[in-house]
């Protein structure tokens, strides 16, 4: 059942993956690739790497392939158009497709690059494996790692950020600390006032009072 | 009678492989059935209990007590036109409610109802939740942009923002449940929950602020009052699911009901102590731990949700971002952080 199960999610994932760029439309290219990345986790999970499949999930279909989506849906580009030149343009890129291809397998056939893998484990690993492969015996390249992210955040965040000058905030701490009299006067009136000349002094109290 | 008959049976019929399927299938219905029975009755339950704190009745015409109303209700749903824009993107449209209603389906795989009572008792599964849980947003984002609305965009963007707003603050407060169990596993935290106190030993009290701030996020997830913006009617007309009608407009109701309970679920099993009593283990009968006591504080969780839909108004969209971002994730980060050094002190309470 494994094997078959592997050859479904394996012929879903390669079909996601060439739809992902032969989709017309940006959108539906990004859905293909949301399929891709849970059908690799579903790959994953056949491997009994249930953790990192369950991250992949958490990670790029619950939260990067959102804002993805979010950003694809607000463009406004005319894919047709730039796919114009396309036949134009494609024996350079097939010409330079050609020559990375055989860097990288002369590269990767060399005895050099030849480091040994990861050992497989009899065991599944489990979260406490690898909480302690990161927090105890990588803890300083995963550190280094996590420093590295957020310094390209914060270099992001450094070239995009404006400050705008006619942008209107409040103080919600500020706004908390109204108090009701700072807003309303109730005023005492008297309910058995005489029916004579009930304007005039009326109408002086309602001058009088709003002063803030 | 000894529950593992029916899987040896069903093995003995149809032999290994085919039995487990077919006895995966059946706990799969035994699973489901009763969760869109609760769900309906959920949707008569809000509409009673709003009515009785507005001092109305509530549907009271459709059987006795208004109790066949959720029938009335899906009948007509189903019997409904289903209405598709012509210009909205057809496959799309018509996918968007089912990827809503799916994942808030498929995340109770995973959640134990009493020991050995789980489809799928797997290490992560608390990971597994969250991952399944974050991928009902794409149903809002792509009914709103299939639609070809304006109103049902602005929804769409609406909850895409808040959904990942506050899936971050519920992960956090996932980090601490998960530092004081150290396990992924549902039935392991609620078994480590238990002890001879009943309800002192739950995570609810050391972990009352992660508690406070997993619930409110789960409201804001599943978009309801007061973080209802998404389809808030006074500004967006009804938001992603505006140009729906039908069965597939119901489709985004029943997704909605049904994540409320699996909120309320993970809330009674994470800081509730599942079925674990909250009286003494030392009680006759009170004491001892109970699918009735998981079922009991699913239902006052799901009260929460229909009480704060009726006391609180709309936040507004940039107070409901401030909560999340400036309040809600650093309460989070330093309950993680004080709960971490209490670990390690010699007063920690989890060893």
């Amino acid at each position: 059942m494994t094997l078959a199960l592997f050859y479904i999610f394996a012929a879903v994932l390669v079909f996601g993956a060439l739809r992902v760029i032969t989709a017309k439309n940006p959108v539906h290219a990004v859905l293909w690739l949301i399929l891709s990345f849970f059908t690799s986790a579903c790959l994953w999970i056949l491997l009994k790497a249930e953790f990192l499949a369950v991250s992949l999930v958490v990670i790029y279909v619950g939260a990067v392939m959102v804002l993805f989506l979010f950003v694809v849906m607000m463009l406004d580009i005319n894919f047709e158009e730039l796919r114009k030149g396309f036949w134009k343009f494609f024996p350079v890129a097939a010409v330079v497709a050609a020559i990375m291809m055989v860097e990288m397998v002369l590269v990767l056939t060399n005895r050099y690059a030849q480091i040994p893998g990861a050992e497989l484990v009899e065991q599944a690993p489990t979260v406490q494996d690898l909480g302690r492969l990161i927090y105890i015996d990588y803890f300083l390249p995963f550190q280094l790692s996590a420093v590295l992210l957020l310094v390209g955040m914060i270099a992001a965040i450094g070239l995009t950020i404006r400050k705008r000058k006619n942008t209107k905030y409040q103080s919600p701490g500020e706004q908390i600390a109204v108090k009701a009299a700072d807003r309303v006067r109730v005023l005492k009136m008297a309910a058995d006032a005489p029916l004579e000349a009930p304007a005039a002094p009326a109408a002086d109290a309602g001058e009088q009072k709003p002063q803030a | 009678m000894d529950i593992q008959l029916i899987p040896n049976f069903l093995n003995g019929l149809l032999g290994a492989e085919l039995g487990f399927v077919v006895w995966t299938l059946l706990k799969i219905v035994c699973i489901v059935a009763p969760i869109m029975g609760a769900v309906a009755y959920t949707t008569l339950a809000e509409r009673k209990v709003i009515g009785y704190m507005q001092i109305r009745i509530g549907p009271n015409r459709v059987g006795p007590f208004g109790l066949l109303q959720p029938v009335a209700d899906g009948i007509k749903l189903l019997l409904k036109e289903i209405i598709a824009p012509s210009a909205a993107s057809k496959g799309l449209y018509f996918l968007a409610p089912i990827w809503v209603l799916v994942p808030a389906l498929a995340a109770w795989a995973v959640v134990p109802f009493y020991p050995g009572f789980v489809l799928s008792d797997i290490n992560v599964g608390l990971l597994y939740v969250m991952a399944i849980t974050s991928m009902g947003v794409y149903g809002v984002i792509l009914a709103g942009w299939a639609s070809n609305s304006k109103y049902a965009f602005l929804g769409a963007m609406r909850a895409a923002a808040q959904v990942v707003s506050y899936e971050l603050a519920m992960g956090f407060a996932l980090v601490g449940v998960m530092m004081v169990s150290s396990s992924l596993n549902m039935t392991e935290i609620v078994n480590k929950q238990a002890g001879a106190f009943g309800l002192v030993s739950w995570n609810l009290i050391p972990l009352l602020p992660l508690f406070v701030v997993y619930f409110i996020s789960g409201v804001a997830e599943t978009n309801r009052a007061p973080f209802d913006v998404v389809e808030g009617e006074s500004e967006i007309v009804a938001g992603h699911m505006v140009e729906y009608s039908g069965m597939s407009f119901a489709l985004f109701f029943l997704a909605e009901y049904a994540n409320m309970i699996l909120i309320s679920a993970m809330t009674s099993i994470m800081f509730l102590g599942g079925w674990l009593s909250p009286f003494p283990a030392s009680w006759p009968v009170l004491g001892a731990p109970s699918f009735i006591w998981w079922v009991l504080k699913v239902a006052v969780m799901l009260f929460m949700f229909l009480w704060f839909r009726a006391t609180f108004p709309r936040y507004r969209y940039d107070q409901l971002m401030r909560l999340g971002w400036k309040i809600f994730i650093p309460v989070t980060l330093v309950w993680i952080i004080v709960v971490a050094a209490w670990m390690q002190t010699p007063f920690s309470i989890w060893n």
